[in-house]
């Protein structure tokens, strides 16, 4: 199978890796996926309380390079928005960004999943109420 | 990956990465020897032989004939060459040449001698046996079987990828209309390389009055194979897995002790003997033959040296890297055969950060349907096992400078993807990933 360039370029220089102090009250954390399926990704971020902005996003991932190019991107893409901004980064958009092909589809998913539960566990965390219609992962 | 040099890539995006971790590894030298890409993947398919190429040219050109044509030289001269291929071929496995049925390939074979066997002996009973870790063109022959009211047994295998004799005793029938005519249980498997105990497995079954077919595509030419001493029946060989070309194979078909029929698949002009029209692939043919020839004469030696590679490899990267796994019997084991579960890394991924070397992965994602090697499942070891494992396939060509190199190329990004792994972090932390509740997807 042949690999976009996007995808390419965030497997060799995955952008964000790393291990955000899941116990700090600004950090929110996501782990999404299962080993046995060949994918787990772990999305952190860490939220400004004042301005509700996220100022960094941390992850890791177990599983295929469309899986490790979709949650580098998520974490480029939600740093220096705001929370409710993050939550309308959708997986169709990863698709497009990375040209993921179908069998990979997937892989977006689970990175949409991983924002929108590291988001839901800083909310949790801080007592922010979800916003009406926002679904919240129930998987971290 | 090899040949990243930076393109669109600048040092802000690197430094953005806080654990510095870059996956490609432009700067390692090519040792001498070493030519990109490098193939370690000869359970797949097997590079021609030049010897092999040599014999088959003239067959390719000049001596163009058709082995069926009896009336002019042109004809003769195949024919000949046909019938001194059949005689190399059967050597190899201890059959007399006109045991000997050519093909298209292995899985042609497969499907000859299973559908071949269920339509002649329909009347003796309906019932085969075979084996969960078998090639798709054995379980899916038997599937198509099924539909057509065959009953059909799939043994499972060990954690070790061995089948327990006393299960394949159990499941053989010798009375009434579900009599068992047939059982096939491949010689050696593809992908875990572990070679099943074959010659218990045909006492059993000419015990029982069975007939035993095994799909040795895997183990001609790389360890010893007698259809005599290791009472088989049909086998199945493929030219390519061998040294030789694609697009040609055989199958023996014993001829007496017992004498064995087979209800043809492919009508037509009645070659070999009416078990399987078409013309002759000559030049295929007499590839294969030579192939075979230089098998026997070599196999032994290049057996060891391959086993003493594949010991090598093994221990290079059990040294190096942590929570590694071999999976299958290792004492019943093909010589050229590793596969090899670097466990909290994805297979996929490992395959993309060596990208210039052609080794296999039991992982899902490598292939269209999500689902990871159905093998490695049958060992019962986890599917985050078979995620994570590699095939590596040893053959005639490679060297030690080659294992040395892949075994580095390995230990370099295995190292670097479980810097990206959260799940190698949780186990370092010492959290049981097996109590936590993941979300299947």
């Amino acid at each position: 199978m042949a690999y976009s360039d996007k995808v390419l370029s965030h497997y060799e220089h995955p952008r964000n890796v790393g291990t955000l102090d899941k116990s700090s009250e600004s950090v929110g954390t996501g782990l999404v996926g299962a080993p046995e399926c060949g994918d787990v990704m772990r999305l952190q971020i860490r939220v400004n309380p004042e301005t509700q902005v996220i100022e960094d996003a941390k992850f890791k991932t177990f599983g295929c390079g469309s899986a490790i190019a979709s949650s580098s991107l998520a974490t480029e893409w939600v740093k220096g928005k705001t929370v409710s901004e993050a939550l309308t980064i959708s997986n169709t958009d990863i698709v497009k960004e990375l040209a993921l092909p179908p069998v990979k589809i997937h892989c977006s998913v689970l990175a949409e999943d991983a924002i929108r539960a590291a988001i839901g566990d800083w909310k949790k965390k801080n007592g922010v109420a979800e916003e009406a219609g926002v679904a919240v992962a129930a998987s971290a | 990956m090899n040949v990243e040099n930076g393109n669109g890539h600048n040092g802000t995006v690197n430094g953005m990465n806080s654990t510095g971790v870059i996956i490609t590894n432009s700067a390692t030298p090519l040792p001498e020897g070493v030519h990109l890409p490098l193939y370690m993947d000869n359970h797949a398919t097997t590079p021609l032989d030049p010897r092999v190429l040599d014999a088959m040219m003239p067959y390719l050109t000049g001596k163009f004939g058709n082995a069926a044509s009896r009336n002019h030289q042109f004809g003769w001269e195949a024919e000949k060459a046909v019938e001194t291929a059949r005689e190399q071929i059967a050597r190899l496995i201890g059959a007399s040449a006109k045991e000997i049925i050519f093909t298209s390939g292995a899985t042609e074979s497969n499907n000859l001698a299973i559908k071949g066997i269920a339509e002649m002996y329909r009347e003796r009973g309906n019932h085969i046996i075979t084996q969960v870790t078998e090639h798709k063109a054995v379980l899916d022959t038997c599937k198509k079987l099924e539909k057509q009211g065959y009953r059909v047994t799939y043994l499972p295998v060990m954690a070790d990828g061995l089948i327990d004799l006393d299960d394949l005793k159990r499941a053989i029938v010798t009375e009434g209309p579900e009599k068992t005519i047939l059982v096939s249980i491949m010689y050696a498997n593809n992908e875990i390389g572990v070679v099943q105990p074959i010659r218990e497995i045909g006492r059993i079954c000419h015990e029982k009055g069975v007939l035993f077919h095994t799909d040795a595509v895997q183990a001609v030419g790389k360890i010893p194979v007698d259809v005599q001493a290791d009472n088989i029946d049909v086998l199945s060989i493929s030219a390519h897995k061998l040294y030789g070309p694609k697009g040609v194979g055989a199958l023996y078909v014993r001829r007496r002790n017992p004498r064995v029929q087979i209800t043809e698949q492919i009508n037509g002009g009645g070659h070999e003997r009416g078990m399987r029209s078409g013309t002759l692939n000559v030049p295929g043919i007499v590839g294969m033959g030579a192939a075979c020839e230089i098998c026997r004469n070599e196999m032994a030696a290049e057996a060891l040296r391959e086993q003493e590679l594949r010991d090598y490899l093994r221990a290079k990267l059990e040294n190096a890297l942590d929570y590694t796994q071999v999976n299958g019997n290792m004492e019943h084991h093909l010589p050229g055969n590793l596969n090899m579960s670097f466990v909290y890394v994805e297979g996929e991924s490992l395959l993309m950060g060596i990208n210039d070397i052609a080794v296999s992965s039991g992982s899902a994602c490598t292939s269209a349907t999500l689902e990871p090697s159905y093998v490695l499942k049958a060992l019962g070891l986890g599917d985050e096992i078979a995620h994570s494992s590699i095939r590596f396939g040893l053959g005639r060509f490679n060297t030690r400078a080659e294992v040395d190199y892949v075994a580095d190329k390995i230990i370099d990004v295995v190292r670097k993807l479980r810097e990206l792994s959260p799940l190698y972090e949780m186990v370092l932390e010492g959290i049981d990933l097996t109590k936590i509740e993941w979300a299947a997807h």
